[in-house]
């Protein structure tokens, strides 16, 4: 989602014993390995429930309180 | 996403909009991240909006010019740990019956595949599963996930390795 691995090792798939993945391959991924991401994701795009509408009045709160 | 975590020179005592901004930025990361480590969607929220709190209260603790997401993510890390805590002394959260209950939800056919792996999520240690989650999915390294939970890198790597294989092998049980 975004560039943030530019600095320092990038994570690398283990080579786990027989499993020739490539890195971002999709020819033999297995689901889960992009299911993670999948998964992660489709929380991170979901539109911000309303019980965060109070989020911004909370922070105020804070300073102020 | 443009990468605001790691604007620079923006003093949290001084800047106290930009930090709300950029903080407020990574909210859906939180909460992907929060979710994926509690499964339970109104828990995971509410642990999100409590480290948003917390993080704000401390702001002037933040480095400028580090990374804000590796930041939270920690504050939220820590947080979670300590209601897991608490839960297991108050409470007894039974991991066989919130595991049933997970089960039990996630019975309809359609996209069973992302609740098996959530499921499968749920069953890992939780060292491996946060581990999984900022390595594989938050898009962290190796080195800034190790700084999150405090270990050696080399212990994030094999959490890494081993959380992926146990997952593999719920997922994909021998011969199939």
């Amino acid at each position: 989602m975004e560039p943030e691995l530019t600095d320092s090792d990038p994570p690398k798939l283990e080579p786990t014993q027989d499993r020739g993945r490539k890195k971002g391959g999709s020819d033999r991924q297995p689901g889960w390995a992009d299911g993670l991401r999948k998964l992660y994701d489709s929380v991170a795009n979901e539109p911000l429930p309303d019980s965060f509408d109070d989020l911004l009045k909370k922070l105020d709160q804070a300073d102020n309180g | 996403m443009a990468d605001h975590t790691h604007r620079t020179g923006s003093r949290a005592d001084a800047e106290p909009d930009v930090f709300r901004t950029d903080l407020l930025a990574l909210l859906p990361q939180l909460r992907a991240f929060a979710r994926g480590l509690c499964g339970r969607p109104e828990q995971a929220d509410d642990l999100v909006q409590e480290t948003v709190m917390r993080a704000w209260t401390a702001r002037t603790s933040f480095a400028p010019g580090t990374s804000m997401k590796a930041w939270t993510f920690t504050i939220l890390r820590n947080h979670f740990l300590n209601d897991l805590r608490k839960n297991k002394r108050n409470t007894q959260l039974d991991p066989e019956v919130a595991e049933n209950t997970l089960v039990a939800r996630a019975t309809q056919e359609e996209g069973v595949h992302m609740n098996d792996l959530q499921r499968a999520l749920d069953k890992l240690p939780e060292e491996r599963r946060e581990a999984l989650l900022l390595v594989g999915a938050g898009g962290f390294s190796y080195e800034e996930a190790a700084d999150i939970c405090g270990v050696p890198i080399g212990t994030m790597k094999s959490r890494v390795a081993r959380g992926r294989a146990q997952l593999h092998a719920i997922l994909e049980p021998a011969g199939s």
